[in-house]
């Protein structure tokens, strides 16, 4: 039986997970089961090494062809096979549409909500605000309601000059 | 290079370390994972990028407010004897303790954080508390991340959120995670069923010292697994809702054991007891586990006069690294039983027979 990661070595560490009534099991062979950890028990966790080798088996290489490579760091597809990591952040463009799909098993969801660095946090609300600005000033227009027109026109002034202040320092 | 071993809480004084609910809860720890912008990560980076990168982070770490007259190394100057050290008490990942070049630690006074530089992620950082704190772990290690935003540029994408090595960090890249100790469950072969019912929430529960069910000492840490489509507050709160539970129902299973079966429970802790006290030799992982007993046997007031720290510092204290450590000679395994086997019985010499009435 050949490992099933780099299917070249024979496989020589068995495991056997059973989750549910679904069994899933893996074959490695010795460097493979050491480059995911296998032989250490206190990293080992089944579940990270089934998604970090699901990512491998699961990132398309059709979507983008197979010799894409990471313009900035020159990572290829052919690497995140063998480690689960990717090169560097850009990379996460680069892989962008061989990703979706596996973030899409991995996480509850593709986007992401919570925490962001402060000055993209404002920014991000700022444009959030004008977004919202704006519609409401299209009901207002609508509903013929031009004071409330007027106001909202002043605001969203205000808020799309915070905006270019910000990308301009 | 300061003296790691003078810088360390010494075992005694960390388990004398009180939390909330810690009789079951025996810590609790957020780690938060962040990238630079524009450099690769850590497992592709070649070494001087490496090396750029921790002159960056470390400097900037190490000039918080929280981490003043911090521990800051970089792992080429530990002996493979103090990284083991560091792993068993919990303050850096195996993989990390096998980097050398380009990779570093930062680590407070009070060991409340620990920053792993260069690990997967250019940086890992993590706050650590005793007992059931993963709420006030968060704040800390949130507080800390906002105040190291200010001097490093994180990659971070609108739609993505940070970005990580591994994919299955990406977004928040928060591992919220606790370490329980549950022998009630375990005697009451309830585990299995918790584990499974805590698995369908997302959430992984992985033996400390071993892979399956059975983990050593009865201890089992459980932790988020998604990062991506939820706040980090949400993931907090469900962590600790998951936590509380378990805590009732580790509560209730030593209540019923020592209702419908005491005698089992007696013959346990008193086997366990009568081993640690009596043996001339004993491995690392029978130690663990009949520990384990003896510190149930605390919990139900089986040994009135003794601390649950003395068992908390033997947990420690009995493991290779820490056993290694107090003798000069390099030390066979056979040969660390022997130690461990004396050290023990020393250490319980005055803890008298489990009182079963």
């Amino acid at each position: 039986m050949l490992c099933c990661v780099c299917k070249e070595k024979p496989a020589t560490v068995h495991l056997t997970q059973i989750v549910g009534e679904k069994m899933q099991k893996l074959d490695l062979c010795e460097e493979c089961a050491k480059a995911k950890g296998i032989n250490d028990p206190t990293s080992f966790a089944m579940a990270d090494l089934m998604l970090g080798l699901g990512a491998s088996q699961e990132l398309d290489p059709s979507a983008a062809g197979a010799e894409l490579k990471c313009p900035r760091c020159g990572f290829s597809q052919a690497d995140f096979k063998k480690s689960g990591r990717l090169g560097c952040p850009e990379c996460y463009r680069t892989f962008a549409e061989g990703l979706a799909g596996l973030l899409k098993t991995m996480h509850k969801d593709t986007r992401h909500v919570g925490k962001a660095p402060e000055a993209l946090r404002q920014s991000r609300d700022n444009v959030d605000r004008l977004k919202a600005l704006q519609k409401k000033l299209a009901k207002a227009i609508e509903t013929e309601d031009f004071e409330t027109a007027a106001q909202l026109r002043d605001e969203i002034k205000a808020a799309s000059s915070a905006i270019s202040v910000k990308a301009t320092k | 290079m300061k003296d790691l071993h003078a810088f360390l809480i010494s075992p005694a004084e960390a388990a004398q370390q009180r939390g909330p609910h810690d009789r079951i809860v025996m810590s609790s720890r957020v780690r938060l994972a962040r990238n630079l912008r524009g450099a690769s990560f850590p497992g592709w980076a070649k070494k001087p990028e490496r090396v750029r990168v921790l002159e960056i982070i470390q400097p900037a770490v190490s000039s918080l407010p929280g981490m003043a007259d911090s521990f800051a190394e970089s792992m080429d100057n530990f002996t493979a004897l103090d990284k083991q050290i560091l792993v068993e008490r919990h303050l850096i990942s195996r993989e990390h303790a096998a980097k050398s070049v380009g990779s570093g630690l930062v680590l407070n006074r009070e060991e409340s954080f620990c920053v792993l530089i260069n690990e997967e992620d250019h940086l890992r950082m993590q706050a650590l508390r005793p007992g059931f704190q993963i709420r006030e772990a968060w704040t800390a290690i949130d507080r800390l991340d906002s105040a190291l935003e200010k001097k490093l540029d994180y990659a971070f994408d609108n739609e993505l959120g940070y970005l990580t090595a591994c994919p299955t960090n990406l977004g928040t890249g928060i591992r919220v995670s606790a370490m329980l100790h549950l022998p009630g469950l375990v005697l009451s072969e309830q585990i299995n069923p918790i584990i499974q019912s805590v698995n369908k929430l997302g959430l992984a529960v992985r033996g400390l010292y071993g892979e399956g069910t059975e983990a050593l000492g009865n201890i089992f840490q459980v932790s988020n697994q998604m990062t991506l489509g939820e706040s980090e507050t949400v993931i907090v709160e469900r962590l600790e809702k998951v936590v509380a539970q378990i805590i009732e129902h580790e509560e209730n299973a030593r209540e019923t054991l020592l209702e419908k079966k005491p005698k089992v429970v007696f013959n346990h802790i008193g086997r366990a007891y009568g081993i640690l006290a009596n043996a001339h030799s004993i491995s690392s992982k029978e130690t663990m586990n009949l520990l384990s007993l003896l510190r149930l046997g605390v919990d139900l007031g089986l040994f009135p006069n003794t601390q649950r720290a003395l068992v908390d510092e033997l947990f420690l204290t009995t493991q290779p690294a820490h056993l290694q450590k107090q003798v000069s000679d390099k030390l066979s395994a056979e040969e660390r039983d022997l130690i461990r086997a004396d050290m023990v019985r020393d250490r319980l010499k005055n803890v008298g027979r489990p009182v079963t009435k």
